[in-house]
């Protein structure tokens, strides 16, 4: 099965729909809830760094019995330092987005610590695509 | 210890779950930055925060949580409620700042849990 959404940049508030809406789908699949929990909050940390760094961007789940597959794409500045960016408590984030509850360096770290398989591919200027894998176990 | 203990032990104000006022829960953690959250499942049942805009229920609804208490007595908004009785999450208001909230709680048995 494979669900597809838009993530809009300009709209703090909507970030986590499409984590919402995948975690629903997969407990109506029957999925065990762990595997549920680290779907959701490792999409739910990659939309928040959608809104946050590039201006929102699109997000593509492929569910199937074996593994989740979460592809998080986005048009914005790029990570220059992927290394740096990976570490916890690193973070570009400006301070206003601290008064929203984010910017605390742990948004990629997270992302990779609940996914099985990670990948991450960015190009200054261009973007960013983030590729993680879940296995149902 | 229940979402009704809580809410009696914090004074709290019950803005909506009544139906979950019986929910057991057995941990808790405070804190206003959500990916510290986010980065241990400990099983925690309740969340403690002074974030009063919706990612605070976004952040209690991925990670299975039952109740959210607002603390300094801050009022959250209609989207914010809306969000909460969308996702089933019982929200709870205290006039109590954060660290008398957890301590409150802590000294009537409520604890953090372990990282799985």
């Amino acid at each position: 099965m494979t669900l597809n959404f838009v993530v809009p940049g300009d709209d703090f508030t909507r970030a986590g729909e499409a984590s919402g809406a995948v975690k629903q789908k997969m407990k109506q699949l029957g999925f065990p809830s762990d595997v549920i929990r680290k779907v959701s909050i490792a999409l739910y940390e990659g939309e928040i760094n959608m809104v946050i760094h590039a201006g929102g961007g699109q997000v593509d789940v492929e569910i199937s019995q074996d593994a989740i597959d979460l592809v998080l794409t986005d048009h914005g500045p790029g990570i220059a330092d992927i290394e740096q960016a990976m570490q916890d408590g690193f973070s570009t984030a400006p301070d206003h987005v601290r008064d929203l509850g984010f910017g605390a360096g742990m948004g990629l770290p997270n992302m990779k610590k609940y996914s099985d398989e990670f990948h991450l591919e960015s190009e200054v200027g261009v973007g960013t695509t983030v590729r993680m894998r879940i296995y149902n176990h | 210890m229940t979402v009704r203990e809580i809410k009696d032990y914090l004074e709290a104000d019950l803005l909506y779950g009544e139906d979950l006022l019986d929910s057991e829960v057995h941990t808790a953690c405070g804190s206003d930055m959500m990916s510290d959250v986010l980065a241990f499942v400990k099983n925690q049942a309740v969340l403690l925060t002074g974030l009063m805009n919706p990612q605070a229920i976004r952040t209690a609804e991925m990670m299975d949580m039952t109740c959210i208490v607002f603390v300094r007595g801050k009022e959250p908004n209609e989207t914010v409620i809306d969000l909460a009785r969308e996702k089933g999450i019982c929200v709870l208001k205290t006039r109590h700042p954060m660290f008398a909230a957890c301590g409150i709680l802590y000294s009537h048995g409520l604890r953090g849990g372990h990282e799985q």
